[in-house]
């Protein structure tokens, strides 16, 4: 077996009044599919940015495709950022630019392609998410399903070896919802590449991706194939799976007793 | 907006902006009397400059000929020593005279040059032989005053006498 | 009670400090960016085009706000110098107090107080709202530098403008002042731009207004940029950058222009 292309090994990450990644370890081999799932808060996004470079781990290693991604120049930074794509939870689109100028975006600034590649090379890519209809249309004009995909074929342009995805099916009704899902698996199989998806969307995900991992309060909680999860019985993965409201994490946020907060009670010592 | 507007219009305000300057540059100001065109600087020493500035203009016959460019008390003679820069194309001869003039009442001081007959000019490092100083309108009026007084005093010892 | 008093000054000199300190880890902050902008600055002229249309932007919408209040303000002090030169039988230096006060003063300050709040203020919430919207990260994410690519332009686009706008304020003021004193009032025309023309120095007066407006546009540019890059990625985050831009700009253009009229115009 080769060389996985993402590892994380021990990372830990944190702002300076709080931590947001304590100790995580994970491996992603070519090819494969990943979900990341955790609750709101629980440093999955953060963990994108870990691998794209954008953040700094403070202590521990991540290594894309060989490289351990924290000790990189600037200069290098970029080279790898090369062989990376993202889609962001809302597109991120850019909206001064069209639909067609967006996705002709990363091929302009990086290669010097002729025009006439670079507009062949657009319409591919817009045919592959099925929007080569819109290409004439401003990023407002998109619903959010469509926006979405706009900015998956951006994120495409360049091959790239590593997709991730950020929250990929928040908001979207569920028509579009399996629109993106079978796209993102799709890509995936044809570009050879591995895919990162970061949600908390269990039934959806469940059903495309090859390998999950679980975090909560900036740890690796569980992992397992698809299969394996549904089969846990680990309490904080059946809490997540079958949306449970209590459990081991708690619906109440740690505070003084209730009675006392309200002044029913008088504090006795 | 095309490409072809966007192009259009960058360049109508880039046009409008240098027609302003030029017209500032051209309408509304004028290149002070001594541009970069070269220069020789002269000194004149005068007991009182009154209220004359660094950049006040040097005149004679009423055209700017220089600019004063620098005032020192030269404090070996308690004199103020005033160097102006002359424009090369104008020459006086060494014995003209430098003043220190008012235009109008109440305006600002300039040096006037009032030419002499010599054959030698001024040249680059000279000084100015004859100078007269400032009218201070205190002195001139505190003089006045004086005369007046002394005049009378005249009148009455001429009457005792 | 000892303790207590202990607690209120250092709880009273911290708030004192606190301001200082995050000021200067901010100025800290600025001065770095500034570097940064400054070595991708290449950038804005490699692709001139990027910077263009950040001059449309920044420079030909501010056209009109300019042109009219330049025109306004050049007739109200024809109006108010008439009114107290003519006291003093001299009203026939109208054009030398309008052109003076414009070209010297009102041109770059009021210039860049409106371009400020028209031009700076738009800059931050553009790259205020690109920032709360993701597409800074997109494009770092697609190894294009968002300081080369977005925030370069910009600059380049406020510090251009500035000094044409500047100059056109002062141009249509003096248009302005013209007006009220020759068609209004019945000046001499001749009187009124001979006057003026002899009285304003190119290189003194001209030139200094000139680099007034430079360093303005400098100052705004980059206060505008700045305060865009480091909003809080919110819709209150950018609204306040905004109002930031405007706040500081009107500060620093007036700081500014105390410093550099006490070094310009000290000899006279």
């Amino acid at each position: 077996m080769t060389s996985p292309l993402v590892q994380l090994d021990r990372v830990r990450f944190g702002y300076s009044d709080r931590d947001i990644l304590t100790d995580v370890s994970l491996t992603i081999a070519r090819g494969q599919m990943v979900a990341i799932m955790g609750g709101s808060g629980s440093g999955k996004t953060t963990l994108l940015r870990l691998i794209g470079g954008q953040v700094r781990a403070q202590s521990g290693t991540v290594q894309v495709d060989g490289e351990d991604v924290g000790k990189l120049s600037e200069s290098r930074m970029y080279a790898m950022r090369r062989k990376l794509g993202m889609l962001f939870q809302f597109g991120a689109l850019f909206t001064d630019l069209s639909v067609y100028d967006n996705v002709a975006f990363p091929l302009r600034e990086r290669t010097n392609l002729p025009e006439t590649v670079v507009r062949d090379l657009v319409l591919m890519k817009l045919q592959a998410v099925g929007l080569r209809g819109a290409s004439n249309l401003m990023p407002f004009e998109l619903s959010g399903g469509m926006a979405r995909r706009v900015a998956l074929a951006r994120a495409i342009a360049l091959d790239p070896m590593l997709m991730m995805y950020d929250e990929p099916f928040t908001g979207l009704d569920p028509i579009s919802l399996s629109t993106i899902g079978q796209l993102v698996r799709e890509l995936n199989d044809a570009l050879g590449a591995a895919s990162i998806i970061v949600t908390h969307d269990v039934a959806e995900s469940l059903a495309l991706v090859d390998y999950v991992y679980f975090l909560s309060g900036g740890r690796v909680v569980g992992q397992g194939t698809p299969d394996e999860i549904r089969a846990s019985t680990e309490p904080f993965i059946k809490q997540f799976i079958n949306g449970e409201r209590d459990g081991p994490l708690p619906f109440h946020k740690p505070a003084p007793d209730y009675a006392l907060d309200l002044g029913l009670e008088q504090p006795h010592d | 907006m095309k490409r072809g507007m966007l192009d259009f219009w960058v360049g109508l305000f880039i046009a409008a902006g240098v027609v302003a300057i030029l017209f500032l540059a051209l309408r509304v100001s004028s290149q002070s009397a001594l541009p970069a065109r070269s220069t020789y600087n002269v000194t004149a020493n005068f007991d009182n400059i009154g209220g004359l500035k660094v950049r006040a203009p040097v005149k004679s016959a009423g055209v700017v000929v220089g600019r004063v460019t620098n005032i020192e008390l030269d404090t070996s003679r308690y004199v103020a020593k005033v160097t102006m820069a002359l424009d090369n194309h104008y020459h006086f001869s060494r014995d003209s005279s430098a003043e220190i003039l008012t235009s109008g009442l109440l305006g600002e001081q300039y040096i006037g040059i009032t030419p002499g007959a010599d054959d030698k000019m001024l040249t680059a490092g000279s000084t100015f032989k004859l100078t007269s100083s400032a009218i201070v309108l205190e002195q001139l009026i505190s003089r006045f005053l004086f005369s007046k007084a002394e005049d009378s005093g005249d009148k009455t010892n001429a009457g005792n006498q | 009670m000892t303790d207590r008093t202990g607690n209120f000054f250092v709880r009273f000199f911290s708030a004192i400090g606190e301001p200082f300190t995050n000021a200067f880890i901010k100025t800290g902050f600025a001065g770095r960016f500034l570097l940064s902008v400054l070595r991708h600055s290449p950038t804005a002229l490699t692709r001139f085009r990027l910077t263009m249309r950040e001059i449309w932007f920044a420079g030909v919408l501010s056209v009109l706000i300019i042109v009219v209040s330049g025109l306004f303000v050049g007739m109200v002090l024809a109006l108010q110098g008439y009114d107290t030169l003519s006291r003093f039988g001299a009203s026939s230096a109208l054009g030398v107090l309008v052109a003076l006060s414009l070209v010297r003063e009102l041109g770059p300050v009021v210039g860049a107080l409106l371009f400020a709040s028209r031009a700076g203020s738009a800059i931050t919430a553009e790259i205020g709202l690109m920032k709360a919207t993701e597409q800074l990260s997109a494009m770092e994410m697609m190894a294009v530098n968002p300081i080369a690519r977005v925030v370069v332009p910009k600059f380049w686009g406020g510090v251009i403008s500035m000094p044409l706008l500047a100059a056109m304020f002062s141009a249509m003021g003096i248009i302005g002042g013209y007006l009220i004193g020759v068609q209004l009032l019945g000046l001499d025309s001749g009187i009124f731009w001979s006057q003026m023309q002899s009285s304003v120095d190119l290189r003194f007066d001209v030139m200094n207004g000139v680099i007034k407006s430079i360093a303005f546009g400098i100052a705004v540019s980059l206060i505008a940029v700045f305060e865009g890059y480091d909003a809080p990625p919110t819709a209150e985050g950018v609204s306040g950058a905004t109002t930031r831009t405007v706040v500081i700009s009107a500060l620093v253009i007036l700081g500014l222009d105390v410093i550099l009229t006490a070094f310009m115009f000290r000899g006279i």
